[in-house]
This record gives C-alpha cells, structure tokens and sequence, in this order.
C-alpha cells in the first residue's frame, strides 16, 4: 500500500488531478453554503449581467446568478457520475465473475451480451431510452449506468480466467467452499485493483455523457442545474452572454481532465510495468 | 481467408437478432402502457390517434412473444411504419433521405483522423519524452476532457461570429442556387468545416495516443533489434517493419470505437443543423415520434455492426495469424 501510494505520489500530475477531484466533491458539498445567490431565483432587473463583483461568473437569461448555478450543477455532475458508475460496476462485477468463473456456456452468454451492447452507438441508445422514460437526475444516472457496464464486465471476467486457476482459489474449492464464498471472498478481492481504476475512468466519461445529454435538452431538465443545461440554455444568448457558454465549459474540462490525471496516475502506480509508461487509451463517453 | 469471412459472418448473426431484440426491448421500458404514458402533452385526438397507431404497429394487446415477432417480421422487411409527424411519411424514406450524409460525414472524419493520428503517433513514439511528444501527451488529455458540443459552441462564437469567416449552420447557404458550380463546392465544403473539426478532435486525440503506444511496444520488439542490427535505415526499420505491426491494433481499435464516432453524430448533427441521423433521432425524440426513433435505432445499429463486421475481415486480411487461428484451434 505504502509503495503504491509513494509511486502515485511521484507523479505530479496525477496528484494535482486528485486534488481537483477533492476540492470539487467539496465545492459540491458545500454548494448550499457556498453559493452567493438562489440558485433557481429569477430576477427580472439583472438578466444577462455579464461577470461582476456582485456575480463573479455573470447572470443568466432569468437573471439568476451563473456561479450558484454552478455550484449546484457540481452536484448533480457528480451525483449522476458516481452512481451511474456504481450501477455499471455492480453489474458488470456480477455478469464479469459469473462469465470468468463458470467458463463455458454462461461466459459465452455473457460475452455475446457484451459485444452486443457495444454494437449500439451509445448515444443513439441513451435516446431512444429516454424517449419512453421522462428524463429526470434519476433515470439519466440508471440509464448510464446500464449502458456502460461492458468494460467493467470484460476486466472482471479477464481477472477471473487468470485468477481462478491460483493455488489458493484451488484450495478453497477443494477444501469445499462454495462457489459463491470462492467468488466473493478469495477472487474478488484480488481482481478489484483494475476494476477501480476503471471506476475512476468511468466517472468522468459518465460525466461527459450526463452534460452531452442535458445540453440536447434530453438529461436533466430545468429548473434543476447542470453544466449541460446551462450550456444548452446560454447557446441562443452566445452572441451577447458568452460568460454562459464559456464557464460551464471549462468546469466539465476540468473535472473531466482531472479525473482522467488522477484515473491514470492510480493505474500506472497499480501497474509496475505500466509506470512511466505511455498508458492506455481513455473510453470516451458515448 | 473464405473460411475466416464466413466464420465473422456467423458470429455477427446472433448480434443481428439481437439488436432486435433489444430495440424491441426499449418500447416496453416505459412503466405500464408504453404508449399512454408519453402521449399526455399531444392534443386528445393527435394521442388517441397516436396510441392507435403505436397499437397497430407493435401489436400491444398480443403477448409478448407474438409482439416480438410481428416487429421481427416488419423490420426484416425493413417496414418501420409511418412518421407521427404531421406529414406522416414512411419511416424508411425519412431515414434513407439523411444516411447519406451521416455515413459521409463518418467517413470523412475517420480518414481524417487515421491520416493525422498514425504519424502523430509514430514521432511521439520514436521520439518518446520529446517536446513534441509532451505536446501531443497535453493533447491528448484534454481532447479526451472537452466535451465536443461546448467546442462546437466556442468555434461557432470564433469563426462564425467573431471573424465571421466559416457558416456555422446547415449545409447549404441561402443563395446556394445563385452560386457557380465552384461555388457551390466551396460553399458545402466551408459548411463541413467547423462539424467535422469538432467530430474529429476528440477522436484524433485517442487514435494518436492508440498507435503511440501501439508504436512503442512494436519497437521493442526482437525482430526490430534484428532489423537494426542487419544494417537497414532507420526510416525502413520504422516505417515497415514497425509500423506493419503495429497498425494491426489500430484496426481493432478502430472497429471499436465506430459506434462512438457515429454515436457522436448526434451531437454534431444537432448543434450545426445538419440533416443527418443524429439530428432526426434528436428531433423524433423531442416529437416523441417513436416509429422514427425505433426505426433509427434499428438502422444505426445494423449499420455499426456492418462496419465491424468489416474491420474484422480487414484485420483478417493484413494479419494472416488471426485468419488461421481459428482453423488450427478448430482442428
């Protein structure tokens, strides 16, 4: 542990990156607190102001303060990344360690699912979903969430077919454990290294689809704040309001950006031979 | 190479009924009825019109297995319906009128990004920790950190308002009729200008970082010592016997990622107004028009695994190992 965590120390950016990712968890925390203004408050005689002291990040079209209405976007960003996150991790644990350790027709199942799932141009899927459902912060975290479970499934089934043939996965099966005492207690635990990191990778691509889906106007709907919708609600004022369309922006940039640093850093410190390596390619969201 | 095509084939028959199935899985996502739910917003006559239609269509009052087969049948037949749109058009004549652009833009974008990402990714890697290579790093991460539709938002603001140079909507412009024939190419072509930097940006940076890594572990390889130490150039050494072997991933890698590109239409499409895919599935979801939107789906899709389906084959023709695996496996 100590070891891994002086080599993540070592490298720069990956620790910048962390801790971007821990003021904005605290930013959105505190957003309550922190926020100067309300939020949702309209006001008529302050529409469009650009960034001031009184509204350091400007006014929107209703008049209500950018800033504040960032804070609490910061919230919804990141509630709907790491539960999105959350669900295709439990799913993708469960169909990965079933396919890993079963073998045969349950892996041959699982993995024919995968490649199916990856057929669908994300996007494409995540609309057609949420023209039977009303988008709302919820269905947009489940409907991520069960769209992006396949690389997490593939990992875990990789870690599996190496890992179950060890001596000490032999020797509980013989000593008669079950299969699922087997899975939970002596695989998992050593094949959760990789599956975290691809967690942390995870968020921020959850992240991008999230502000994607709600600058079409398709995620989460107003009065609620996101990064997306603020972007979506600030593109007809652009030519006079471009503090709308610059902000929300550079807060995605930077969460994103910041994850990925942090994602790579905890991957190369995980992964000797990766380290000072040139790492792997990110998914991107869609 | 018959055998390997013909085995590729078969395997992408399950996805194929697949895709089906999950499309037909979709309409049935919405709690209870499927089609009262949505309609609430429409007007008494247009819902009650609409929920006959969608009746109709999936055959909502059979069972379930019954429904899936009817929907089978129809879209095998590549019969999706009818638009609930005002002017009621046939689904499919809607989508064939916009695949063409989507499927030409796609292209576009991706010889784009092949043509700039491989030779990026070769000097980052035969330059490993250059000046260059750190730029290309710092590119890389935050290709892969902006979000594509805010970059189209702040190209849009630079070239289309600000300078005022490039046209930041449609494909054509309004005086399109008046123009010369050399116009007209400069005209469309100044309209693909701004979409397809913005669809290849993200792209390019993963592709870059792909055949750069892709790179650096061909180079360390024995045989490129063998090469070296036989006394050829250096531009042979990496220019045929590295680089041979180490496109062979990117072709995966390709394949892989043609969803996200076309996925990535929808975005583009949607910003700078071009009648594509992307934008009629946006503008169907909006219209809750669900045989386009299911049809869409459906197309897409297909599409995708098509697209795969030929970057397997490609992959088997450049690389002979994967082509006889199986047959030795088999054996």
């Amino acid at each position: 542990m100590r070891g891994l965590w002086q080599a993540f120390a070592k490298n720069r950016l990956a620790v910048i990156g962390g801790l971007v990712v821990a003021a904005l968890a605290v930013l959105a925390v505190l957003a309550p607190v922190l926020a100067p203004w309300d939020p949702h408050r309209p006001d008529v005689r302050k529409i469009l102001e650009p960034p001031s002291a009184r509204h350091l990040l400007g006014t929107d079209q209703l008049g209500r303060d950018v800033l504040s209405r960032m804070l609490y976007g910061a919230r919804v960003s990141l509630a709907v990344g790491f539960v999105s996150v959350g669900i295709a991790a439990a799913i993708g644990i469960m169909l990965g360690s079933m396919a890993g350790y079963n073998g045969g027709f349950v892996d041959a199942t699982v993995m024919r699912l995968v490649d199916l799932m990856l057929v669908f141009p994300r996007f494409f899927l995540l609309l057609a979903v949420l023209a039977f459902l009303s988008p709302s912060i919820w269905t947009i975290m489940v409907v991520i969430g069960l769209t992006g479970w396949m690389g997490v499934t593939r990992l875990v089934r990789a870690e599996f077919l190496s890992l179950k043939e060890r001596e000490f996965v032999l020797w509980s099966q013989s000593v008669g454990a079950t299969g699922f005492r087997v899975i939970w207690r002596h695989i998992l635990p050593n094949a959760m290294a990789p599956v975290l990191v691809a967690m942390t990778l995870g968020i921020p691509a959850a992240i991008l689809t999230e502000s994607g889906l709600s600058f079409l106007g398709l995620g989460v709907q107003p009065p609620f704040a996101t990064w997306g919708n603020i972007l979506n609600e600030g593109k007809d004022t652009i030519e006079i309001a471009w503090w709308l369309s610059v902000y929300p922006g550079v807060a995605i940039l930077v969460t994103v950006l910041s994850y990925n640093l942090m994602g790579e850093g905890i991957r190369d410190a995980l992964d000797p031979r990766l380290r000072r390596g040139a790492g792997r390619f990110v998914a991107r969201g869609r | 190479m018959l055998a390997y095509a013909l085995r590729r084939l078969l395997l992408a028959m399950p996805l194929l009924l697949g895709i089906t199935f999950v499309s037909f899985a979709v309409i049935h996502l919405a709690p209870g009825d499927p089609v009262e739910l949505q309609t609430g917003d429409m007007s008494m006559q247009q819902s009650a019109q609409a929920y006959q239609e969608l009746r109709k269509l999936y055959g909502l009052d059979q069972p379930l297995h019954v429904q899936y087969w009817n929907w089978l049948t129809r879209i095998v037949r590549l019969d999706f319906g009818r638009s609930f749109a005002p002017d009621g058009r046939p689904v499919l004549n809607k989508i064939a009128e916009r695949l063409p652009i989507t499927l030409m833009l796609n292209l576009v974008e991706m010889i784009i990004i092949l043509v700039l990402a491989v030779p990026i990714g070769i000097l980052s890697a035969t330059r490993q920790y250059s000046l260059f290579d750190k730029v290309t790093t710092v590119f890389v991460f935050v290709g892969f950190a902006t979000p594509d539709f805010w970059l189209a938002l702040l190209l849009m603001i630079l070239f289309g308002v600000q300078l005022d140079w490039l046209p930041v909507s449609g494909l054509r412009s309004l005086n399109w009729e008046y123009l010369s024939f050399w116009g007209r190419q400069w005209d469309f072509l100044s309209h693909l200008a701004l979409p397809i930097l913005v669809a290849t940006f993200g792209g390019l940076a993963g592709f870059s970082r792909y055949m750069r890594q892709s790179m650096l572990e061909a180079i360390r390889q024995d045989y490129i010592q063998s090469a070296r130490a036989k006394g050829l150039a250096e531009r042979v050494v990496i220019g045929k016997h590295a680089l041979r072997n180490a496109m062979l991933p990117i072709v995966t890698v390709l394949g892989l990622s043609l969803p996200g590109l076309i996925g990535g239409s929808v975005i583009v499409e949607s910003i700078f107004a071009i009648p594509g895919m992307g934008q009629l599935m946006v503008q169907s979801v909006f219209q809750r028009d669900y045989p386009v939107i299911m049809g869409n789906l459906v197309i897409v899709s297909v599409l995708t695994l098509l697209a795969n389906l030929a970057a397997d084959l490609s992959y088997g023709l450049v690389d002979p190992r994967i082509r006889l695996a199986g047959r030795r496996g088999r054996r």
